[in-house]
Protein backbone atom coordinates (compact mmCIF):
# COMPACT_ATOMS: atom_id res chain seq x y z
CA UNK A 1 0.00 0.00 0.00
CA UNK A 2 2.67 2.37 1.08
CA UNK A 3 4.61 1.15 -1.88
CA UNK A 4 1.87 2.52 -4.34
CA UNK A 5 1.94 5.83 -2.87
CA UNK A 6 5.13 6.28 -2.70
CA UNK A 7 5.40 4.94 -6.46
CA UNK A 8 2.59 7.92 -7.26
CA UNK A 9 3.35 10.46 -4.98
CA UNK A 10 7.54 10.78 -5.15
CA UNK A 11 9.75 11.37 -1.90
CA UNK A 12 8.67 14.80 -0.51
CA UNK A 13 5.61 15.69 -2.67
CA UNK A 14 3.46 16.68 0.45
CA UNK A 15 5.79 18.60 2.08
CA UNK A 16 6.93 20.71 -0.94
CA UNK A 17 5.59 24.69 -0.58
CA UNK A 18 5.73 24.94 -4.62
CA UNK A 19 3.57 22.01 -4.81
CA UNK A 20 1.42 23.15 -2.14
CA UNK A 21 0.86 26.27 -4.18
CA UNK A 22 0.23 24.55 -7.57
CA UNK A 23 -2.21 22.54 -6.13
CA UNK A 24 -4.10 25.30 -4.55
CA UNK A 25 -3.58 27.99 -7.44
CA UNK A 26 -4.27 25.09 -10.38
CA UNK A 27 -8.00 23.81 -8.46
CA UNK A 28 -9.36 27.02 -8.20
CA UNK A 29 -7.93 28.27 -11.92
CA UNK A 30 -9.64 25.02 -12.65
CA UNK A 31 -12.81 25.55 -11.65
CA UNK A 32 -13.55 29.39 -13.04
CA UNK A 33 -12.59 27.94 -16.32
CA UNK A 34 -14.51 25.13 -15.98
CA UNK A 35 -17.66 27.41 -15.32
CA UNK A 36 -16.68 30.14 -17.76
CA UNK A 37 -15.92 27.52 -20.47
CA UNK A 38 -19.25 26.39 -20.48
CA UNK A 39 -20.93 28.95 -21.11
CA UNK A 40 -18.24 30.13 -23.94
CA UNK A 41 -18.87 26.72 -25.63
CA UNK A 42 -22.41 27.29 -25.41
CA UNK A 43 -22.54 31.09 -26.79
CA UNK A 44 -20.36 29.83 -29.14
CA UNK A 45 -17.65 32.08 -28.76
CA UNK A 46 -14.68 29.62 -28.03
CA UNK A 47 -12.05 31.93 -30.62
CA UNK A 48 -12.80 34.89 -28.48
CA UNK A 49 -11.51 32.81 -25.37
CA UNK A 50 -8.66 32.04 -27.45
CA UNK A 51 -7.76 35.56 -28.69
CA UNK A 52 -8.74 36.84 -25.36
CA UNK A 53 -5.69 35.06 -23.73
CA UNK A 54 -3.34 35.06 -26.55
CA UNK A 55 -3.59 38.69 -26.38
CA UNK A 56 -3.04 38.34 -22.56
CA UNK A 57 0.82 37.45 -23.45
CA UNK A 58 1.53 41.54 -23.89
CA UNK A 59 -0.03 42.48 -21.38
CA UNK A 60 1.90 39.59 -19.48
CA UNK A 61 5.37 40.39 -20.74
CA UNK A 62 4.99 44.05 -20.44
CA UNK A 63 4.37 43.10 -16.23
CA UNK A 64 7.01 41.07 -16.40
CA UNK A 65 9.23 44.07 -17.73
CA UNK A 66 7.77 46.41 -15.09
CA UNK A 67 8.54 44.40 -12.92
CA UNK A 68 4.92 43.42 -11.30
CA UNK A 69 3.05 39.91 -11.48
CA UNK A 70 2.37 38.61 -14.88
CA UNK A 71 -1.47 38.49 -13.44
CA UNK A 72 -1.97 41.76 -13.61
CA UNK A 73 -0.70 42.47 -17.22
CA UNK A 74 -2.97 39.21 -18.35
CA UNK A 75 -5.97 41.01 -16.67
CA UNK A 76 -5.41 44.59 -17.55
CA UNK A 77 -5.17 43.23 -21.36
CA UNK A 78 -7.63 40.88 -21.06
CA UNK A 79 -9.95 44.07 -20.19
CA UNK A 80 -8.64 46.23 -22.94
CA UNK A 81 -9.23 43.52 -25.52
CA UNK A 82 -12.89 42.72 -23.95
CA UNK A 83 -13.89 46.10 -24.41
CA UNK A 84 -12.71 46.07 -28.30
CA UNK A 85 -14.48 42.74 -29.26
CA UNK A 86 -17.48 44.23 -27.98
CA UNK A 87 -16.96 47.66 -30.09
CA UNK A 88 -15.83 45.32 -33.16
CA UNK A 89 -18.48 42.57 -32.53
CA UNK A 90 -21.53 45.38 -33.39
CA UNK A 91 -20.26 46.08 -36.22
CA UNK A 92 -20.85 43.92 -39.18
CA UNK A 93 -19.61 40.66 -39.60
CA UNK A 94 -18.15 40.81 -42.79
CA UNK A 95 -14.52 41.68 -42.02
CA UNK A 96 -14.92 41.04 -38.98
CA UNK A 97 -12.09 37.79 -38.64
CA UNK A 98 -9.67 39.60 -41.18
CA UNK A 99 -9.57 42.27 -38.08
CA UNK A 100 -9.33 40.28 -35.33
CA UNK A 101 -6.90 38.04 -37.10
CA UNK A 102 -5.09 41.11 -38.11
CA UNK A 103 -4.90 42.97 -34.50
CA UNK A 104 -4.07 39.28 -32.80
CA UNK A 105 -1.10 38.71 -35.19
CA UNK A 106 0.31 42.28 -34.74
CA UNK A 107 0.03 41.88 -30.20
CA UNK A 108 1.50 38.90 -30.79
CA UNK A 109 4.32 40.38 -33.00
CA UNK A 110 4.69 42.73 -30.14
CA UNK A 111 4.85 40.61 -27.32
CA UNK A 112 7.53 38.84 -29.20
CA UNK A 113 9.19 42.11 -29.21
CA UNK A 114 8.81 42.15 -25.18
CA UNK A 115 9.64 39.01 -24.26
CA UNK A 116 12.88 39.50 -26.19
CA UNK A 117 13.49 42.71 -23.47
CA UNK A 118 12.45 40.44 -20.90
CA UNK A 119 14.86 37.81 -21.45
CA UNK A 120 18.19 40.42 -22.01
CA UNK A 121 16.64 42.32 -19.07
CA UNK A 122 16.45 38.48 -16.81
CA UNK A 123 19.22 36.84 -19.17
CA UNK A 124 17.42 33.92 -19.15
CA UNK A 125 15.00 32.40 -21.57
CA UNK A 126 12.50 30.82 -18.36
CA UNK A 127 10.29 34.07 -18.99
CA UNK A 128 9.07 33.49 -22.76
CA UNK A 129 8.17 29.66 -21.21
CA UNK A 130 6.79 30.92 -18.36
CA UNK A 131 4.28 33.33 -19.87
CA UNK A 132 3.17 31.74 -23.06
CA UNK A 133 3.49 28.09 -21.45
CA UNK A 134 2.58 28.87 -17.92
CA UNK A 135 4.50 26.87 -15.10
CA UNK A 136 2.39 25.92 -11.99
CA UNK A 137 5.66 24.96 -9.88
CA UNK A 138 6.64 28.83 -10.56
CA UNK A 139 3.54 30.71 -8.94
CA UNK A 140 5.08 32.56 -6.76
CA UNK A 141 2.95 32.28 -3.04
CA UNK A 142 2.20 36.24 -2.98
CA UNK A 143 -0.09 35.92 -5.94
CA UNK A 144 -2.35 32.90 -4.74
CA UNK A 145 -4.53 35.61 -2.33
CA UNK A 146 -5.24 37.57 -5.23
CA UNK A 147 -5.86 34.78 -7.82
CA UNK A 148 -8.53 33.54 -4.72
CA UNK A 149 -9.90 36.66 -4.34
CA UNK A 150 -10.46 37.08 -8.52
CA UNK A 151 -12.02 33.71 -8.87
CA UNK A 152 -14.46 34.36 -5.87
CA UNK A 153 -15.35 37.32 -7.82
CA UNK A 154 -15.65 36.07 -11.17
CA UNK A 155 -17.60 32.92 -9.61
CA UNK A 156 -20.28 35.31 -7.61
CA UNK A 157 -20.87 37.76 -10.77
CA UNK A 158 -21.16 34.10 -12.87
CA UNK A 159 -23.93 32.75 -10.01
CA UNK A 160 -25.41 36.29 -10.09
CA UNK A 161 -26.25 36.76 -13.86
CA UNK A 162 -26.41 32.64 -14.31
CA UNK A 163 -30.36 32.67 -15.80
CA UNK A 164 -29.91 35.82 -18.02
CA UNK A 165 -26.56 34.44 -19.47
CA UNK A 166 -28.12 31.13 -19.95
CA UNK A 167 -30.94 32.33 -21.75
CA UNK A 168 -29.11 34.89 -24.26
CA UNK A 169 -26.52 32.09 -24.69
CA UNK A 170 -29.45 29.67 -26.07
CA UNK A 171 -31.16 32.61 -27.96
CA UNK A 172 -30.48 36.60 -27.68
CA UNK A 173 -33.93 36.83 -29.18
CA UNK A 174 -35.56 34.74 -26.95
CA UNK A 175 -33.75 36.91 -24.10
CA UNK A 176 -34.64 40.07 -25.53
CA UNK A 177 -37.87 39.22 -25.55
CA UNK A 178 -38.29 38.68 -21.69
CA UNK A 179 -36.44 42.35 -21.76
CA UNK A 180 -32.95 40.92 -20.67
CA UNK A 181 -30.19 43.46 -22.14
CA UNK A 182 -28.61 41.32 -24.22
CA UNK A 183 -26.02 43.65 -25.30
CA UNK A 184 -24.37 44.94 -21.08
CA UNK A 185 -24.41 41.13 -20.63
CA UNK A 186 -22.37 40.18 -23.74
CA UNK A 187 -19.89 42.78 -22.45
CA UNK A 188 -19.96 41.29 -18.24
CA UNK A 189 -19.34 37.91 -20.22
CA UNK A 190 -16.38 39.14 -22.42
CA UNK A 191 -14.96 40.47 -19.33
CA UNK A 192 -15.81 37.58 -17.16
CA UNK A 193 -14.24 35.27 -19.69
CA UNK A 194 -10.92 37.48 -19.26
CA UNK A 195 -10.55 37.43 -15.78
CA UNK A 196 -10.86 33.64 -16.60
CA UNK A 197 -8.33 33.69 -19.06
CA UNK A 198 -5.82 35.78 -16.85
CA UNK A 199 -6.26 33.23 -14.17
CA UNK A 200 -5.63 30.30 -16.35
CA UNK A 201 -2.64 32.01 -18.30
CA UNK A 202 -0.87 32.30 -15.09
CA UNK A 203 -1.21 28.57 -14.41
CA UNK A 204 -0.75 26.91 -17.83
CA UNK A 205 0.20 29.93 -19.96
CA UNK A 206 -0.99 32.19 -22.27
CA UNK A 207 -1.36 29.54 -25.25
CA UNK A 208 -2.83 27.10 -23.48
CA UNK A 209 -5.43 28.73 -21.37
CA UNK A 210 -7.78 28.11 -24.30
CA UNK A 211 -7.17 23.80 -23.29
CA UNK A 212 -8.72 24.32 -19.82
CA UNK A 213 -11.06 26.98 -20.91
CA UNK A 214 -13.06 24.81 -23.99
CA UNK A 215 -11.51 20.97 -22.78
CA UNK A 216 -13.28 20.36 -19.55
CA UNK A 217 -16.59 22.18 -20.67
CA UNK A 218 -16.29 19.98 -23.87
CA UNK A 219 -16.35 17.37 -22.00
CA UNK A 220 -19.00 17.94 -19.43
CA UNK A 221 -21.37 18.65 -22.21
CA UNK A 222 -20.86 14.92 -23.08
CA UNK A 223 -21.30 13.93 -19.48
CA UNK A 224 -24.38 15.87 -18.90
CA UNK A 225 -28.08 17.68 -19.87
CA UNK A 226 -28.01 20.07 -17.07
CA UNK A 227 -26.67 23.38 -17.23
CA UNK A 228 -25.25 23.92 -13.66
CA UNK A 229 -24.42 20.41 -13.21
CA UNK A 230 -22.31 21.08 -16.78
CA UNK A 231 -20.41 23.82 -14.96
CA UNK A 232 -19.77 21.78 -11.85
CA UNK A 233 -18.52 18.91 -13.69
CA UNK A 234 -16.37 21.23 -15.83
CA UNK A 235 -15.02 22.64 -13.14
CA UNK A 236 -14.33 18.99 -11.35
CA UNK A 237 -12.66 17.98 -14.42
CA UNK A 238 -10.64 20.84 -14.67
CA UNK A 239 -9.40 20.14 -10.89
CA UNK A 240 -8.78 16.85 -11.65
CA UNK A 241 -6.96 17.29 -14.67
CA UNK A 242 -4.80 19.92 -13.33
CA UNK A 243 -4.16 18.24 -9.94
CA UNK A 244 -3.04 14.73 -12.12
CA UNK A 245 -0.85 16.83 -14.16
CA UNK A 246 1.05 18.36 -11.09
CA UNK A 247 1.78 14.81 -9.84
CA UNK A 248 2.91 13.96 -13.29
CA UNK A 249 5.15 16.49 -13.40
CA UNK A 250 6.74 15.86 -9.88
CA UNK A 251 7.40 12.36 -10.98
CA UNK A 252 8.78 13.51 -14.11
CA UNK A 253 11.65 14.98 -12.34
CA UNK A 254 12.93 11.24 -12.09
CA UNK A 255 12.77 10.93 -15.51
CA UNK A 256 14.92 11.01 -19.17
CA UNK A 257 16.42 13.10 -20.50
CA UNK A 258 17.64 15.76 -18.25
CA UNK A 259 16.40 15.04 -14.83
CA UNK A 260 14.67 18.41 -14.44
CA UNK A 261 11.00 17.87 -14.91
CA UNK A 262 9.11 17.46 -17.55
CA UNK A 263 7.05 20.72 -17.89
CA UNK A 264 3.04 20.30 -16.08
CA UNK A 265 1.38 22.52 -18.43
CA UNK A 266 2.16 19.83 -20.72
CA UNK A 267 1.08 17.11 -18.49
CA UNK A 268 -2.21 18.93 -17.59
CA UNK A 269 -3.37 19.38 -21.32
CA UNK A 270 -2.75 16.22 -21.94
CA UNK A 271 -5.04 14.70 -18.95
CA UNK A 272 -7.77 17.11 -20.45
CA UNK A 273 -7.32 15.76 -23.82
CA UNK A 274 -7.71 11.89 -22.84
CA UNK A 275 -10.54 12.62 -20.47
CA UNK A 276 -12.24 14.42 -23.50
CA UNK A 277 -11.61 11.45 -25.63
CA UNK A 278 -12.42 8.78 -23.31
CA UNK A 279 -15.64 10.41 -22.72
CA UNK A 280 -16.48 11.59 -26.05
CA UNK A 281 -15.95 7.42 -27.13
CA UNK A 282 -18.14 6.45 -23.86
CA UNK A 283 -21.22 8.45 -25.14
CA UNK A 284 -20.55 7.34 -28.75
CA UNK A 285 -20.79 3.49 -27.44
CA UNK A 286 -23.77 4.45 -25.16
CA UNK A 287 -25.47 6.22 -28.34
CA UNK A 288 -24.99 3.05 -30.49
CA UNK A 289 -26.03 0.65 -27.84
CA UNK A 290 -29.59 2.28 -27.64
CA UNK A 291 -29.69 2.85 -31.41
CA UNK A 292 -29.27 -0.93 -31.31
CA UNK A 293 -31.33 -1.64 -28.42
CA UNK A 294 -34.04 0.37 -30.26
CA UNK A 295 -33.79 -1.27 -33.72
CA UNK A 296 -33.37 -4.72 -31.87
CA UNK A 297 -36.49 -6.73 -31.42
CA UNK A 298 -39.50 -4.50 -32.09
CA UNK A 299 -38.13 -4.22 -35.87
CA UNK A 300 -39.65 -7.13 -36.66
CA UNK A 301 -42.66 -6.13 -36.55
CA UNK A 302 -42.47 -3.54 -38.80
CA UNK A 303 -43.46 -3.70 -42.29
CA UNK A 304 -39.99 -3.35 -43.38
CA UNK A 305 -38.64 -6.55 -41.67
CA UNK A 306 -41.72 -8.15 -42.79
CA UNK A 307 -41.50 -7.29 -46.68
CA UNK A 308 -37.56 -8.52 -46.36
CA UNK A 309 -38.48 -11.79 -44.61
CA UNK A 310 -41.22 -12.23 -47.50
CA UNK B 1 -58.98 49.96 -44.00
CA UNK B 2 -59.49 47.55 -39.95
CA UNK B 3 -62.94 45.89 -39.87
CA UNK B 4 -64.10 47.35 -36.64
CA UNK B 5 -62.60 49.93 -34.39
CA UNK B 6 -64.65 49.58 -31.03
CA UNK B 7 -62.87 49.36 -28.13
CA UNK B 8 -65.64 48.11 -26.27
CA UNK B 9 -64.13 44.45 -26.57
CA UNK B 10 -61.43 44.87 -24.28
CA UNK B 11 -59.05 44.84 -26.26
CA UNK B 12 -55.77 42.44 -25.24
CA UNK B 13 -53.82 44.46 -27.94
CA UNK B 14 -54.32 47.73 -29.76
CA UNK B 15 -52.07 49.39 -32.75
CA UNK B 16 -52.69 52.59 -33.80
CA UNK B 17 -51.29 54.84 -36.60
CA UNK B 18 -48.08 52.66 -36.39
CA UNK B 19 -45.42 53.72 -38.75
CA UNK B 20 -42.02 52.19 -39.03
CA UNK B 21 -38.61 53.00 -41.18
CA UNK B 22 -35.70 50.74 -41.34
CA UNK B 23 -32.57 51.66 -43.75
CA UNK B 24 -34.04 54.90 -45.05
CA UNK B 25 -37.13 53.16 -45.89
CA UNK B 26 -40.74 52.55 -44.88
CA UNK B 27 -41.64 49.38 -44.09
CA UNK B 28 -44.58 49.91 -42.20
CA UNK B 29 -47.44 52.73 -42.79
CA UNK B 30 -50.12 54.05 -40.03
CA UNK B 31 -50.72 50.51 -39.39
CA UNK B 32 -53.64 49.91 -36.91
CA UNK B 33 -55.60 46.80 -35.70
CA UNK B 34 -56.80 45.34 -32.16
CA UNK B 35 -56.53 41.79 -31.13
CA UNK B 36 -59.33 40.97 -28.28
CA UNK B 37 -58.84 37.74 -25.62
CA UNK B 38 -59.16 34.51 -27.43
CA UNK B 39 -59.26 35.59 -30.79
CA UNK B 40 -56.87 33.41 -32.65
CA UNK B 41 -55.30 35.32 -35.77
CA UNK B 42 -53.13 34.99 -38.66
CA UNK B 43 -50.50 37.77 -39.61
CA UNK B 44 -50.49 36.69 -43.40
CA UNK B 45 -48.01 38.40 -45.74
CA UNK B 46 -45.79 37.76 -48.65
CA UNK B 47 -42.06 37.16 -47.42
CA UNK B 48 -40.58 41.21 -46.24
CA UNK B 49 -43.98 42.04 -46.24
CA UNK B 50 -43.47 42.93 -42.58
CA UNK B 51 -44.70 39.96 -40.64
CA UNK B 52 -41.66 40.03 -38.42
CA UNK B 53 -41.32 43.55 -37.74
CA UNK B 54 -44.84 44.30 -36.28
CA UNK B 55 -44.29 41.41 -34.02
CA UNK B 56 -40.74 42.76 -32.67
CA UNK B 57 -42.79 46.43 -32.90
CA UNK B 58 -45.20 44.43 -30.24
CA UNK B 59 -42.51 42.84 -28.51
CA UNK B 60 -40.93 46.60 -27.90
CA UNK B 61 -37.73 45.17 -29.36
CA UNK B 62 -38.02 47.70 -31.94
CA UNK B 63 -39.50 51.54 -31.51
CA UNK B 64 -41.91 52.86 -34.22
CA UNK B 65 -41.68 56.62 -35.39
CA UNK B 66 -44.80 57.32 -35.06
CA UNK B 67 -48.01 55.82 -33.67
CA UNK B 68 -48.27 53.86 -30.29
CA UNK B 69 -49.00 49.97 -29.37
CA UNK B 70 -51.17 49.10 -26.14
CA UNK B 71 -51.22 45.96 -24.75
CA UNK B 72 -54.34 45.36 -22.47
CA UNK B 73 -54.55 49.16 -22.58
CA UNK B 74 -51.49 49.88 -21.72
CA UNK B 75 -48.11 51.41 -23.21
CA UNK B 76 -45.29 48.28 -23.13
CA UNK B 77 -42.57 48.57 -19.97
CA UNK B 78 -39.38 47.12 -20.79
CA UNK B 79 -39.92 44.00 -18.93
CA UNK B 80 -43.22 42.79 -20.23
CA UNK B 81 -44.42 39.60 -18.80
CA UNK B 82 -47.90 40.22 -20.48
CA UNK B 83 -46.76 39.18 -23.97
CA UNK B 84 -44.78 36.37 -24.95
CA UNK B 85 -43.07 35.65 -28.29
CA UNK B 86 -41.32 32.55 -29.94
CA UNK B 87 -39.09 34.14 -32.65
CA UNK B 88 -38.59 32.66 -35.69
CA UNK B 89 -35.50 30.91 -35.88
CA UNK B 90 -33.97 29.72 -32.33
CA UNK B 91 -31.04 27.41 -33.12
CA UNK B 92 -30.33 25.31 -30.81
CA UNK B 93 -26.46 23.28 -30.35
CA UNK B 94 -27.68 19.26 -30.43
CA UNK B 95 -24.69 19.55 -28.24
CA UNK B 96 -26.05 22.33 -25.41
CA UNK B 97 -26.60 21.06 -21.87
CA UNK B 98 -30.36 22.08 -22.05
CA UNK B 99 -33.19 20.32 -21.18
CA UNK B 100 -36.47 20.86 -22.75
CA UNK B 101 -37.43 21.44 -19.45
CA UNK B 102 -34.91 23.85 -18.41
CA UNK B 103 -35.77 26.12 -21.42
CA UNK B 104 -39.40 26.16 -19.64
CA UNK B 105 -38.33 27.11 -16.41
CA UNK B 106 -36.45 29.85 -17.98
CA UNK B 107 -39.62 31.34 -19.62
CA UNK B 108 -40.52 31.31 -15.78
CA UNK B 109 -37.87 33.50 -14.47
CA UNK B 110 -34.88 33.91 -16.76
CA UNK B 111 -34.35 37.29 -16.61
CA UNK B 112 -34.37 37.31 -12.74
CA UNK B 113 -30.88 37.58 -11.16
CA UNK B 114 -29.17 35.87 -8.40
CA UNK B 115 -28.87 32.07 -7.68
CA UNK B 116 -32.26 29.87 -8.79
CA UNK B 117 -33.54 28.32 -5.15
CA UNK B 118 -35.45 24.85 -6.92
CA UNK B 119 -39.18 24.16 -5.40
CA UNK B 120 -41.32 22.00 -5.64
CA UNK B 121 -44.04 24.21 -6.82
CA UNK B 122 -41.97 25.26 -9.74
CA UNK B 123 -41.05 21.99 -10.96
CA UNK B 124 -45.16 21.40 -10.91
CA UNK B 125 -45.80 24.48 -12.94
CA UNK B 126 -42.87 23.37 -15.67
CA UNK B 127 -44.67 19.78 -15.48
CA UNK B 128 -48.48 21.53 -16.22
CA UNK B 129 -47.03 23.04 -18.97
CA UNK B 130 -45.45 20.65 -20.77
CA UNK B 131 -48.16 18.79 -20.41
CA UNK B 132 -50.39 21.61 -21.27
CA UNK B 133 -48.43 21.46 -24.74
CA UNK B 134 -47.89 17.67 -25.24
CA UNK B 135 -44.12 17.77 -24.36
CA UNK B 136 -43.80 15.46 -21.27
CA UNK B 137 -42.77 12.76 -22.96
CA UNK B 138 -39.50 14.85 -24.08
CA UNK B 139 -39.04 16.56 -20.95
CA UNK B 140 -36.00 15.62 -19.69
CA UNK B 141 -34.28 15.50 -23.59
CA UNK B 142 -31.81 18.14 -24.80
CA UNK B 143 -33.79 20.71 -26.70
CA UNK B 144 -30.79 21.02 -29.42
CA UNK B 145 -31.61 17.15 -30.18
CA UNK B 146 -35.75 18.03 -30.67
CA UNK B 147 -37.07 17.71 -33.61
CA UNK B 148 -38.60 21.00 -35.40
CA UNK B 149 -42.25 20.20 -34.14
CA UNK B 150 -40.98 19.13 -30.86
CA UNK B 151 -38.92 22.41 -30.48
CA UNK B 152 -41.89 24.44 -31.27
CA UNK B 153 -44.09 23.09 -28.52
CA UNK B 154 -41.27 23.65 -25.60
CA UNK B 155 -40.63 26.97 -27.05
CA UNK B 156 -44.70 27.67 -26.94
CA UNK B 157 -44.28 26.48 -23.12
CA UNK B 158 -40.98 28.38 -22.62
CA UNK B 159 -43.23 31.50 -23.62
CA UNK B 160 -46.43 30.68 -21.99
CA UNK B 161 -45.70 29.58 -18.89
CA UNK B 162 -45.49 33.50 -17.43
CA UNK B 163 -48.94 33.22 -17.97
CA UNK B 164 -49.03 36.14 -21.11
CA UNK B 165 -52.58 37.84 -22.18
CA UNK B 166 -51.15 37.70 -26.32
CA UNK B 167 -48.84 34.88 -27.54
CA UNK B 168 -46.29 36.08 -30.57
CA UNK B 169 -45.50 33.52 -33.21
CA UNK B 170 -43.04 34.25 -35.55
CA UNK B 171 -43.64 31.65 -38.83
CA UNK B 172 -43.93 28.70 -36.83
CA UNK B 173 -44.62 26.58 -39.70
CA UNK B 174 -42.12 27.97 -41.57
CA UNK B 175 -40.08 24.80 -41.33
CA UNK B 176 -42.59 22.27 -40.13
CA UNK B 177 -44.16 19.67 -42.87
CA UNK B 178 -47.80 19.80 -42.62
CA UNK B 179 -48.74 17.09 -39.84
CA UNK B 180 -46.69 18.60 -37.30
CA UNK B 181 -47.46 21.92 -38.57
CA UNK B 182 -51.46 20.67 -38.53
CA UNK B 183 -51.09 19.87 -34.91
CA UNK B 184 -49.07 22.76 -33.52
CA UNK B 185 -52.08 24.60 -35.29
CA UNK B 186 -54.27 22.81 -33.20
CA UNK B 187 -52.89 23.11 -30.14
CA UNK B 188 -52.57 27.19 -30.43
CA UNK B 189 -56.22 27.16 -31.10
CA UNK B 190 -56.97 25.34 -28.10
CA UNK B 191 -54.66 27.60 -25.81
CA UNK B 192 -56.46 30.51 -27.11
CA UNK B 193 -59.49 29.20 -26.68
CA UNK B 194 -59.26 27.54 -22.72
CA UNK B 195 -56.59 29.76 -21.48
CA UNK B 196 -58.53 33.23 -22.96
CA UNK B 197 -55.24 34.55 -24.37
CA UNK B 198 -54.60 35.94 -27.91
CA UNK B 199 -52.29 34.48 -30.43
CA UNK B 200 -50.84 36.15 -33.30
CA UNK B 201 -49.84 34.10 -35.62
CA UNK B 202 -47.46 35.20 -39.01
CA UNK B 203 -47.59 32.88 -42.01
CA UNK B 204 -46.65 33.86 -45.60
CA UNK B 205 -49.51 31.12 -46.36
CA UNK B 206 -53.08 31.61 -44.80
CA UNK B 207 -54.42 28.19 -46.13
CA UNK B 208 -53.81 25.97 -43.33
CA UNK B 209 -54.81 28.60 -40.68
CA UNK B 210 -57.75 29.01 -42.36
CA UNK B 211 -60.04 26.26 -40.56
CA UNK B 212 -58.97 27.52 -36.78
CA UNK B 213 -58.81 31.41 -37.78
CA UNK B 214 -60.59 33.87 -35.95
CA UNK B 215 -59.10 37.10 -37.64
CA UNK B 216 -57.14 38.17 -39.89
CA UNK B 217 -54.05 40.90 -40.32
CA UNK B 218 -53.55 41.17 -44.06
CA UNK B 219 -49.58 43.05 -44.67
CA UNK B 220 -48.92 43.74 -48.27
CA UNK B 221 -47.45 47.34 -49.19
CA UNK B 222 -46.78 48.58 -45.64
CA UNK B 223 -50.26 48.26 -45.15
CA UNK B 224 -52.61 45.84 -43.42
CA UNK B 225 -56.41 45.12 -43.40
CA UNK B 226 -57.66 43.38 -40.56
CA UNK B 227 -60.87 42.01 -39.59
CA UNK B 228 -62.75 38.27 -39.90
CA UNK B 229 -61.50 36.51 -42.43
CA UNK B 230 -64.70 37.07 -44.79
CA UNK B 231 -64.36 40.68 -43.93
CA UNK B 232 -60.75 40.84 -45.38
CA UNK B 233 -59.90 38.00 -47.55
CA UNK B 234 -62.04 39.34 -50.30
CA UNK B 235 -61.15 40.42 -54.17
CA UNK B 236 -61.94 44.51 -53.66
CA UNK B 237 -60.45 44.35 -49.83
CA UNK B 238 -57.03 43.20 -50.79
CA UNK B 239 -56.98 45.07 -54.29
CA UNK B 240 -57.40 48.19 -52.50
CA UNK B 241 -54.81 46.77 -50.04
CA UNK B 242 -52.08 45.77 -52.88
CA UNK B 243 -53.10 49.14 -54.71
CA UNK B 244 -53.67 47.07 -57.54
CA UNK B 245 -56.30 44.54 -59.02
CA UNK B 246 -56.15 41.09 -57.45
CA UNK B 247 -58.65 38.06 -57.43
CA UNK B 248 -59.33 36.11 -54.67
CA UNK B 249 -60.11 32.45 -55.16
CA UNK B 250 -61.28 29.65 -53.56
CA UNK B 251 -60.86 26.64 -54.46
CA UNK B 252 -61.34 23.02 -52.69
CA UNK B 253 -61.66 24.94 -50.10
CA UNK B 254 -58.16 26.55 -50.18
CA UNK B 255 -58.04 30.66 -50.77
CA UNK B 256 -55.44 31.50 -53.35
CA UNK B 257 -54.85 35.21 -54.11
CA UNK B 258 -53.71 35.52 -57.79
CA UNK B 259 -52.61 38.97 -59.31
CA UNK B 260 -55.53 40.14 -61.30
CA UNK B 261 -53.14 41.76 -64.59
CA UNK B 262 -51.45 37.97 -65.41
CA UNK B 263 -51.68 34.77 -64.09
CA UNK B 264 -48.57 34.45 -61.41
CA UNK B 265 -49.71 33.23 -58.16
CA UNK B 266 -49.10 34.53 -54.60
CA UNK B 267 -49.90 31.36 -53.53
CA UNK B 268 -49.18 28.47 -55.13
CA UNK B 269 -51.94 25.89 -54.32
CA UNK B 270 -49.91 22.81 -52.95
CA UNK B 271 -51.58 19.00 -53.55
CA UNK B 272 -54.70 18.54 -51.02
CA UNK B 273 -53.57 17.10 -47.85
CA UNK B 274 -54.16 13.45 -47.58
CA UNK B 275 -56.48 12.51 -44.40
CA UNK B 276 -57.89 16.22 -44.35
CA UNK B 277 -61.15 16.67 -46.44
CA UNK B 278 -61.57 20.45 -47.59
CA UNK B 279 -61.94 22.40 -44.84
CA UNK B 280 -64.18 25.54 -45.42
CA UNK B 281 -62.72 28.49 -46.03
CA UNK B 282 -65.10 30.20 -43.91
CA UNK B 283 -64.30 28.00 -40.58
CA UNK B 284 -64.38 30.00 -37.85
CA UNK B 285 -63.29 27.20 -35.48
CA UNK B 286 -65.83 24.93 -36.49
CA UNK B 287 -67.93 22.87 -33.93
CA UNK B 288 -65.99 20.03 -31.98
CA UNK B 289 -62.33 21.82 -32.10
CA UNK B 290 -60.84 18.10 -31.07
N1 LIG C 1 -32.77 46.09 -39.67
C1 LIG C 1 -33.28 46.34 -40.89
N2 LIG C 1 -32.75 47.30 -41.66
C2 LIG C 1 -33.26 47.57 -42.88
N3 LIG C 1 -34.31 46.93 -43.43
C3 LIG C 1 -34.88 45.96 -42.70
C4 LIG C 1 -34.40 45.61 -41.40
N4 LIG C 1 -35.16 44.61 -40.93
C5 LIG C 1 -36.07 44.34 -41.88
N5 LIG C 1 -35.91 45.16 -42.94
C6 LIG C 1 -36.74 45.17 -44.16
O1 LIG C 1 -38.07 45.34 -43.73
C7 LIG C 1 -38.94 44.59 -44.58
C8 LIG C 1 -39.86 43.77 -43.73
O2 LIG C 1 -39.11 42.77 -43.10
P1 LIG C 1 -39.77 41.67 -42.19
O3 LIG C 1 -40.63 42.34 -41.19
O4 LIG C 1 -38.70 40.81 -41.67
O5 LIG C 1 -40.68 40.88 -43.24
P2 LIG C 1 -41.42 39.48 -43.10
O6 LIG C 1 -41.25 39.02 -41.69
O7 LIG C 1 -42.84 39.76 -43.46
O8 LIG C 1 -40.80 38.56 -44.09
C9 LIG C 1 -38.06 43.78 -45.50
O9 LIG C 1 -38.07 44.38 -46.76
C10 LIG C 1 -36.70 43.87 -44.89
O10 LIG C 1 -35.71 43.87 -45.88
MG1 LIG D 1 -40.26 37.31 -40.99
Amino acid sequence: MGGVVNAVFAPGFFHSDPVRTALIAGAIVALVSGAVGVITVLRGQSFAGHALSALGTLGGSAAFLVGVSPLWGFLTSGVVVAGAMEAVGTQRRRGRDVATGLVLSTALGLSALLLYFDTIANSTTGVTITILFGSLFAISGITVPAMILLSLVCLAVLALLYRPLLLSSVSAELAAARGIPVRALGLAFLLLMALSAALSSVAVGTILSTALLIGPAATALRLTRRPAMAMAVAGAIGVISTWAGIVLAYDSYHWAPAGKGWPVSFFVVAVIFTLYLVADLGTRLQAARARDRRTGSPAAAQPLATVRSS
Amino acid sequence: MSGDETTLRGDVLALEGVSVWLGGRQILDEVSFTLAPGDFAGLIGSNGAGKTTILRIIMGLQEPAEGKVLVDGRRLGRRNRSVGYVPQKVLIDPDAPLRARDLVALGLDGERVGPRIPSRRRRQLVDEMLEAVDAARFADARVGNLSGGEQQRVLIAHALISRPRLLLMDEPLANLDIRSGQEIVDLLARIACEQHIAVLLSAHDMNPLLPVMDRVVYVAGGRVAAGTTNEVVRTEVLSKLYGHPVNVLRVDGRVLVVSGSDVSLEAVPRQPQPGRPAAEATGRRGGGDV
